[in-house]
């Protein structure tokens, strides 16, 4: 028993005095240093102000085609619907959405696409106001959309859907309202035109935004890569500047030298990780709706999950750079499987399949859980225990794995 | 110290190491005496270093086995990690921790005690001369205090054995010979040293008993006067010969000899050739003669530990393994291109 308990101490103690001199080694170097805040700022502003969302776009140049030709002396909608559209104020700016251009016919539209000066073009048919207010009949308004930009292209028939719909509805009121006699109430009306009304509700309060799904990812992410690289990065450059063999020479274990290496980088994992979240509530209004301390345990975890897999490369691997580059080729098709940036919802069937052999998936899964929806450790637990799993599976094959390699 | 009761510290029974289809190591057996300084002799790629790192257990033997102050190397590493101490051919130091900082994490490490690490670092770098650069980055320091630093943290656990690997590789000479006194003394001190070279002063000034390795096997093993021996008794010679109208030919039939195993040009028109065998000598004359030569005179030399290398391996010591070092050598053979610098 007291035979054990000196081994636990001597491992603890061996692991610790690894885990201080790789941070301060790590301190001590400039560069590195320098990397190490400007990564994680970096991705924050990329995915921050880089990915559109509907309430993001602004100065958006749409094309308008208007064949319509009002008859003298009658109000032309057309017109009406073009100064609706270029009304429309972008959210959170003094900025319009659209910037209206008139175009003259549908193949200027197309080369205009064509050139990029477009991102859209909206035909307005010939016999637009005159159909609607005299012969009484449906007119139909085309959306021309970019396809080289998919996005941009839904949010934008979104919107252009939505104006029409409700110009639409405007209309009929007027239109009903002087059929029926006694006049209706407003309500009346409204549920006379559209019965049914439509409300999203959040879960937790506040305007759903694209970088309260993409902030857990990017903490994720970026806990993932500090520790993948940073721990290959640590022991290839330790092999191949010889200093491994000192510590190889020694009577530590193994075990304690890979774990005091890989506390190291939970330490820098964790700071990286820090400086995502404060930039995220600071400058993209993040919130934290669940508890602090589960969101910790779950990047903690999270951490525990890939770390056996950066250990199995850093004892394959002999030189830094190879080891970079392996971990680039294995952290980054996991970064895009896990969810991180796009839902998994989105992809086809078999990339759904392995994305769900990625421990980082659930890490994402857990830590939106946690950060958007407020979850508790409950609502997570699924996610903590197959991470748990993961981390217990690839640490018991990469610790022998480390033992053998490191003593060939 | 823990050592056999013959006074025997290092114990090498066959060890064989092999990297996929290479034999770095073709099973080599030696045994060190305690307090022996024990050098290793080869050119790169010899062997050398793949025997040092299985004796100090970074490397897993293919077959063999070996015991080190009385730890068997495979079945009880952590005995023999506590008995050695290693300067290997890269510097084992931190770059971005000062000296006494490097001597501190390598001392816990190995498990010291704190006021230990404190006394032993502050004796060491004061005898190696580094106490004033204690609390300097050891990336400012020169290769030779580099050095020295790094002979302190291999000392700090006061180990019986030391191993050292090329020790004095690329130091400039002040630095070398401090560092070889000081090797001397630490023998003296009862250390057990086991040190690889590929320079032949370094083996003739330092070493009790010089282990001559070419080819992954130990060639030679013996001290530096009964190695000189071979070439100096009837069987070998090294005779310094002067000619006249020397040309290429004349080196060429005289290194074509069946006697001779080397040969080398010192100077225009003079061949320091080794050979061995009765009538050598004749031979060589005659040879000389017949490419045309004149031999004006001729002296038997007092064979150096270059010359017995030579002989032996019939290769000369190069800093390069691409230089392409013949294979298959036997002990007497020949080689084409035996020129010495």
């Amino acid at each position: 028993m007291k035979r054990l308990m000196k081994r636990a101490l001597d491992f603890l103690g061996d692991s610790g005095q690894v885990t201080k001199k790789d941070l301060k080694d790590f301190y001590r170097d400039r560069a590195r240093i320098i990397s190490f805040i400007i990564m994680p700022l970096f991705m924050m502003l990329l995915t921050g102000f880089i990915f559109p969302s509907q309430g993001s776009l602004k100065d958006v140049p749409v094309g308008i085609l208007n064949l319509d030709k009002a008859s003298p002396g009658q109000v032309s909608l057309s017109d009406q619907v073009i100064s609706t559209l270029s009304s429309i104020q972008a959210e959170d700016s003094t900025k319009k959405v659209m910037i209206v251009k008139p175009v003259q016919n549908e193949a200027t539209i197309k080369e205009l696409i064509q050139r990029q000066d477009l991102s859209g073009a909206i035909i307005i048919p010939e016999n637009f106001s005159n159909g609607l207010t005299k012969e009484h009949k449906q007119q139909t308004i085309t959306i021309i959309t970019d396809q080289s930009n998919p996005q941009i292209s839904s949010i934008l028939s979104t919107m252009l859907d939505k104006v029409f719909d409700s110009m639409g509805k405007k209309m009929s009121t007027i239109a009903i309202g002087s059929l029926i006699q006694p006049k209706l109430s407003d309500a009346s009306m409204s549920a006379l035109i559209s019965p049914m009304a439509v409300e999203s509700k959040g879960l937790v309060p506040g305007k759903p935004n694209y970088f309260q799904f993409v902030a857990p990812g990017v903490i994720a992410m970026v806990t993932m890569m500090a520790v993948m690289m940073g721990l290959a990065g640590s022991i290839a450059r330790e092999k191949e500047q010889g200093t491994l063999d000192g510590i190889l020479v020694a009577p530590v274990s193994r075990f304690s030298i890979i774990m005091g290496k890989t506390g190291a980088q939970t330490v820098r994992g964790l700071m990286q990780g820090a400086i995502v979240l404060i930039l995220a509530m600071t400058f993209f209004h993040v919130k934290i709706y669940g508890n602090f301390l589960i969101m910790l345990a779950v990047i903690i975890l999270g951490i525990f999950s890939f770390v056996g897999l950066g250990i199995l490369v850093s004892a394959a691997v002999e030189e830094q750079e190879t080891a970079m580059t392996i971990m680039m080729t294995v952290t980054f098709p996991m970064l895009f499987l896990s969810g991180a940036f796009f839902p998994i919802q989105q992809m086809p069937g078999f990339m759904q399949a392995i994305s769900k052999c990625v421990p980082l998936t659930y890490e994402v899964q857990a830590l939106r859980q946690v950060v958007v929806l407020g979850a508790g450790l409950g609502e997570v637990l699924k996610p903590l225990l197959i991470l748990l799993g993961f981390g217990v599976v690839t640490l018991a094959i990469s610790i022998p794995a480390f033992k053998r390699v490191v003593t060939r | 110290m823990s050592e056999n009761g013959n006074g025997t510290i290092v114990e090498v029974n066959e060890l064989v190491k092999k990297f996929g289809k290479l034999v770095a190591v073709n099973g080599v057996s030696f045994e060190v005496d305690s307090g022996e300084i024990f050098g290793f002799l080869g050119p790169n790629g010899a062997g050398k270093t793949t025997t040092i790192r299985m004796l100090c257990t970074l490397l897993r033997p293919t077959e063999g086995s070996a015991r080190v102050a009385g730890y068997d190397i495979v079945n009880q590493p952590s005995g023999v990690r506590r008995s050695i101490g290693l300067v290997a051919e890269k510097l084992i130091l931190y770059e971005r921790l000062t000296a006494l900082e490097n001597l501190w994490f390598f001392g816990r490490m190995n498990h010291m005690a704190t006021s230990d690490i404190r006394e032993r670092s502050e004796s060491w770098l004061k005898r190696l001369g580094m106490y004033e650069w204690r609390d300097k980055l050891a990336g400012t320091f020169s290769t030779g205090m580099k050095q020295r630093v790094n002979i302190a943290r291999a000392l700090l656990t006061e180990p019986s054995v030391m191993f050292l690997d090329e020790p004095t590789l690329g130091l400039d000479p002040q630095t070398t010979r401090a560092i070889r006194q000081f090797i001397k003394e630490l023998a003296e001190a009862g250390v057990t040293v086991v040190l690889t070279t590929h320079e032949m002063a370094e083996a003739e000034a330092l070493c009790d008993r010089i282990s001559i390795i070419d080819q992954g096997n130990i060639v030679a093993l013996d001290t530096d006067t009964n190695l000189k021996k071979l070439l100096s008794d009837d069987e070998g010679a090294v005779v310094d010969v002067e000619v006249e109208g020397m040309s290429d030919a004349s080196e060429a039939a005289c290194s074509g000899l069946e006697c001779v195993s080397a040969v080398a040009e010192p100077e225009a028109g003079r061949l320091r050739v080794t050979a061995s065998g009765k009538g050598a000598i004749g031979q060589i004359v005659d040879s000389i003669e017949q490419a045309g030569g004149v031999v004006k005179r001729m002296n038997t030399l007092e064979p150096n530990l270059e010359d017995v290398f030579l002989h032996l391996t019939g290769t000369e010591i190069r800093d390069e393994v691409s230089n392409n070092i013949p294979t298959g050598r036997p002990m007497h053979g020949r080689s084409a291109g035996k020129r010495v610098r």
